[in-house]
């Protein structure tokens, strides 16, 4: 196993959750992203400009019917989520691109995510690993109506399911390690999520390598 | 996956194991109908793009995150796809009637453009991709229009940019 191919383990599910929702599934890996070389920028912006190509006005609109994209959509509504109002990760982002004309070369952490984002469809968010505690699972944090499905560690909520990561959980610019992680919704393959975190593993990796 | 004990108590859960797994039963039907219909709704859109608006999500907001949909919820989110389904299908009906009009009315044009004088059809009123028109035109401008002969012009397509 190379460095770009870190270990995927396999997430906890509440109870509740893995009764009701089968299939549902969380995978994180930990990386140790090498600090980002300046001559590799140009190369991420160049990763991503081919990426923008590839998403053109009718590609878009066919998202939505490739399996991975379904499945997610499908899983949205059934959670309550209307996914043309709260959008899927790769739709949020296919319809930055088609808004913007292109996809914006940020942060190396920030590009990986896109680009793995981009190849698989399977959003990948990261955590400073330092900040988490534990296993993390899919859990419903919260009470009665308002309980909402969480990304968890043995402390509690890390981040919203398919939303944004708790303040003080996230990564920064002195994040020494990384936990990557993605949502597996009924339906969509396991290798799509794994090949999600490899591929984000991986870019982190070329963004150092020119060092 | 390691499925963690939610720490209700095993008595408590067994009291209700019918009743909730029913319910539960139900809900999964629920499920499995609301991703069907995602899927229908999901062709429809792609078939209609980018000729035929289909109708939106009516009342359609934000919410501040996913959750665990009720039977009632659920089967609110299963009618109002439903709803949207027969929509987007009457509009790609309509739609399809029209295009297909408009084939019938190309055709006889090409046959017998003296009885269709200046009518113009566009490649997009029947269903086909580019800016081209079918027009029905005199020949030789005004002779043509003193003497009857009428033909079919088609466009050479997409006018250039300016």
């Amino acid at each position: 196993m190379s460095a770009a191919e870190p270990q995927i383990e396999h997430g906890w599910v509440q109870r509740e959750l893995a009764l009701e929702l089968p299939g549902l599934a969380l995978a994180s890996a930990c990386v140790t992203p090498a600090a980002p070389a300046r001559a590799t920028a140009d190369g991420r912006a160049q990763r991503l400009a081919v990426l923008a190509d590839r998403l053109r006005g009718a590609q878009v609109v066919a998202l939505r019917t490739r399996p991975v994209v379904a499945a997610q959509r499908s899983f949205f509504r059934q959670v309550g989520l209307d996914p043309d109002v709260q959008r899927t990760p790769i739709e949020e982002a296919a319809l930055g691109r088609m808004l913007q004309g292109g996809f914006v070369s940020r942060t190396p952490l920030d590009d990986a995510l896109l680009i793995a984002l981009l190849e698989t469809a399977v959003g990948v968010w990261a955590l400073d690993d330092a900040r988490v505690h534990g296993a993390l699972g899919l859990a419903m944090g919260g009470e009665g109506a308002g309980a909402r499905l969480v990304v968890a560690d043995a402390t509690g909520p890390v981040a919203a399911a398919f939303g944004a990561v708790v303040v003080d959980r996230r990564a920064g610019p002195h994040t020494r390690r990384l936990r990557l992680f993605a949502i597996q919704v009924p339906g969509v393959p396991a290798i799509a999520v794994e090949e999600a975190l490899w591929t984000c593993a991986q870019a982190l990796v070329e963004a150092g390598a020119d060092r | 996956m390691v499925v963690l004990d939610d720490r209700v108590p095993a008595s408590a859960r067994l009291a209700h194991t019918d009743a909730s797994g029913g319910q539960r039963a139900a809900r999964a039907q629920l499920r499995g109908q609301i991703a069907g219909l995602e899927r229908q709704l999901a062709r429809a859109v792609v078939d209609g793009w980018p000729r035929v608006a289909l109708p939106a999500a009516a009342g359609a907001a934000v919410r501040p995150g996913p959750r665990l949909l009720n039977l009632g919820e659920l089967e609110r989110v299963r009618d109002e796809l439903a709803d949207r389904v027969a929509g987007a299908d009457m509009a790609l009906r309509r739609r399809a009637e029209l295009q297909a009009g408009n084939r019938d009315l190309l055709e006889r044009m090409l046959l017998e453009p003296g009885r269709h004088r200046f009518v113009r059809v566009t490649r997009a009123d029947v269903g086909e991709p580019g800016c081209g028109a079918w027009h029905v035109r005199p020949r030789l401008g005004l002779v043509g229009m003193l003497m009857g002969w009428w033909h079919v012009k088609l466009s050479s397509g997409c006018p250039l940019a300016t």
